[in-house]
């Protein structure tokens, strides 16, 4: 066999896998798994195949990090998130700042100022009063510190066993911010593709903290609301902003995926540009983990069209914790549905969504 | 990070390309296959095929722990998982290789206690944790990770401990490379050796390829600039006429390998007298067991397996890919009804294994020199 005729036939097998990929996916497993809950492949499923085509409607089907509607003329965003982390303490945070913050940066990177949440809280019989202190105090002051007010709330109390120690779910409201209109659709070969800080403190910081790798490391995590790094962004340059992205659970590798997925663009990161800081790189080496799929709770993506994406960066790099922001990659037209990586050692490979579960629990 | 961004310099590597290009006959194809799982890996997500001109093809061996392991071994480790009181512990990657129905995860989903685990340590530790209950190991890998399970058998039986066992999947290198070099349909012009299994067994079990085979070897480090540089040193031999084994991993790798790690696995493990192996069949003297002195932890002494052979799926075609007969994207299945989230042969599961590493990664067109 000849070199030629392997690369045709690799060619054709190549648009065959893309065909596939780009089917809608189904959801065909018999139980749920942990994978579903990971943010990847499998939880792609669940939602685009189960939960999707159950509620079709114009405001879900974008499958934003918030849907819009619009109320007596204004434009409103809602969100709703749970946490189930574990240890419900972590450096650098807890589980009450992170229900405050994950919902509040879902409707910042819509584009959404922040302005009210609902709480949940389901509580493990036995837990005690300081632990429980502990949490609402965190949550009001994350709250305060995202300029949001709880005005609604609810609270239940499940058996002993049931919920390790405390989950909570929050729903949020925003007001859609007029200096910017955000969407997938809007990318464009040559944008700019920028992180607004150093990636995968959060997920390393948890995976630390529950003791499992006898690592020691001082990673924390990046828990904090997105709304201020946002609004500077919009300020610095709105009309030019194409889209946001919360690179939470999945991380950045799940977030561009998903981006190129839906804009039908590329997009090519480099490697070398993307901020991790080295402890974090040295924790994922050991553990043979790759820090664009590690989550993070206070990193954006965003997409910038090319005229405004120095002054869009500037504003990052002002925001607080995005001193490390950076502009990791490009969009491209080809090929389209895909994300490739310029590897720092000078090779080329695809950075697909995430398959599997590194971590489970960790928001 | 230092002691390893050293070796992943990219103006190092563009120089190393330029010395294999010349190292290349016009016109000649050299097929060098990587028999390490762990080589696989690198050599896509460091993207080396880019630095390689496109007549010098490499060939992904059977050397994925993971891949080759068969659907009945899967079956059996899901039979103890579901037994009573059991906490059946393996890697994670082990965790989605399907059996004849389903996978450990879809065990832990229905109920059974499966827990992924770093190191066979991590499993002892949860022996020692739950004391009532007995704590399973499902042991797979090379020589590069026998030694640890031996050493964590040697201290589960000094400690006394009685609800510790481990399913022993291990396996040797040399029995399938040597069924590989026997199997006709095979044109290989050279091996990268397996650096992390070597630095275990040495350099010297491999001599038997030169002598009776007249190919060469290369022990080779992981990180991107050493597999550039046993590519190199492979090339260089062939063009040189010459064939022997050769070290390119000397900071890791003593020839006669570790002497304290083979003598441990000598202890606690004894050859089985044939292993099936995913795609490639029974080989003789492959697999490795407990010994009659750590019988006590035989997870398959304690309780009884189905221990039924199950053949490969029709359609799954990982014998092949594994034997670098046909590339991953050569299988009638591949990406298709096999892709990583739903894989139907195990080179599908494992980061390690040759389709999911080209899946994942490799799945682009390149543009190559020619010479």
């Amino acid at each position: 066999m000849t070199g030629q005729t392997v690369s045709e036939r690799e060619q054709r097998v190549l648009g065959i896998i893309e065909t596939a990929r780009a089917k809608p996916p189904r959801f065909r497993d018999e139980r749920i798994t942990m994978a579903h809950g990971a943010g990847g492949k499998a939880s792609s499923t669940l939602i685009e195949g189960l939960l999707l085509p159950a509620f079709a409607n114009e405001a879900l089907a974008p499958l934003a990090d918030a849907g819009q509607l619009t109320v007596g003329g204004a434009r409103m965003a809602l969100t709703t998130d749970s946490f189930v982390v574990r240890p419900l303490r972590f450096p650098g945070g807890s589980i009450g700042e992170l229900a405050v913050n994950g919902t509040v940066n879902d409707l910042a990177v819509s584009g959404a100022r922040p302005l009210v949440l609902s709480l949940s809280l389901i509580l493990e019989e036995g837990l005690t009063r300081e632990v429980l202190e502990a949490e609402v105090q965190a949550i009001a002051d994350a709250a305060s510190a995202a300029g949001v007010q709880i005005i609604a709330g609810d609270t239940k109390v499940v058996e002993r066993g049931h919920a390790d120690g405390m989950y909570i779910t929050t729903a949020g409201v925003g007001e859609v911010d007029e200096r910017a209109s955000l969407s997938p659709a809007a990318l464009q070969p040559g944008d700019h593709v920028l992180v607004s800080g150093l990636i995968a403190e959060h997920g390393t910081a948890i995976m630390l903290a529950r003791g499992d790798f006898e690592l020691d490391a001082e990673i924390v995590s990046d828990t904090r609301s997105l709304w201020p790094a946002v609004d500077a962004l919009m300020d610095a340059s709105g009309p030019s902003l194409r889209c946001l992205r919360d690179a939470t659970r999945g991380g950045a590798a799940s977030v561009l995926n998903e981006l190129a997925r839906s804009a039908r663009v590329g997009i090519v990161v480099r490697e070398r540009e993307v901020p991790v800081r080295p402890a974090v790189a040295a924790a994922a080496e050991i553990l043979g983990i790759d820090p664009m799929y590690v989550a993070n709770e206070g990193v954006l993506v965003a997409v910038v069209a090319p005229e405004g994406a120095d002054a869009a960066l500037q504003a990052l790099r002002r925001a607080p914790g995005g001193e490390a922001a950076a502009e990791m990659g490009v969009v491209v037209g080809d090929p389209p549905g895909m994300v490739l990586v310029e590897t720092a050692f000078g090779g080329r490979r695809v950075m697909d969504q995430l398959v599997g579960d590194p971590l489970p629990r960790i928001c | 990070m230092r002691y390893v961004d050293e070796y992943r310099d990219a103006e190092l590597g563009r120089a190393l390309s330029h010395e294999i290009l010349s190292a290349v006959e016009p016109g000649r194809h050299y097929k060098v296959m990587e028999v390490c799982g762990g080589h696989t890996h690198s050599i896509y997500k460091y993207g080396i095929d880019d630095l390689l001109p496109e007549n010098v093809e490499l060939v992904h061996g059977p050397g994925c722990p993971v891949c080759v392991i068969p659907m009945g071994r899967v079956d059996d480790g899901i039979a103890i998982a579901k037994q009573p009181g059991v906490i059946f512990t393996c890697f994670g990657d082990m965790l989605r290789v399907p059996g004849s129905s389903g996978t450990l995860l879809d065990a832990k989903a229905q109920g059974a206690d499966v827990r992924m685990v770093y190191s066979p340590l991590d499993a002892l530790r949860v022996a020692r944790e739950n004391p009532d209950r007995d704590v399973v190991f499902f042991a797979i890998g090379f020589e590069t990770t026998a030694p640890s399970t031996a050493l964590t058998l040697r201290r589960a039986r000094a400690e006394g401990m009685t609800n510790f066992l481990c399913m022993c999947n291990h396996v040797t290198i040399v029995p399938p490379l040597r069924a590989l070099l026997e199997s006709p349909d095979l044109r290989l012009d050279g091996f990268i050796g397996p650096g992390h299994v070597c630095t275990v067994v040495g350099a010297r079990p491999f001599e038997f390829i030169p002598v009776d085979y007249g190919k060469p070897l290369v022990v080779s480090g992981f990180e991107p600039l050493d597999v550039l540089q046993s590519v190199l040193m492979i090339l260089r031999q062939i063009g040189e006429g010459r064939c022997s084994v050769e070290n390119q991993y000397t900071r890791v790798v003593p020839y006669e390998g570790n002497l304290r790690a083979l003598e441990v696995m000598a202890e606690v493990f004894e050859l089985r007298p044939h292993f099936e192996w995913r795609g490639l069949g029974f080989i003789s003297q492959s697999g490795l067991r407990l010994s009659e002195a750590y019988a006590d932890f035989d997870a398959e002494r304690r309780y009884s397996v189905p221990g039924v052979r199950v053949a490969d799926p029709k359609a799954c075609q990982c014998g092949e890919v594994l034997k670098g007969v046909i590339k991953p994207y050569e299988c009638k299945v591949f990406g298709t009804a096999c892709t990583p989230e739903r894989p139907i042969g195990t080179c599908m599961v494992s980061s390690e294994g040759a389709c999911a590493a080209y899946y994942n990664y490799g799945r682009i067109t390149r543009e190559r020199e020619t010479v």
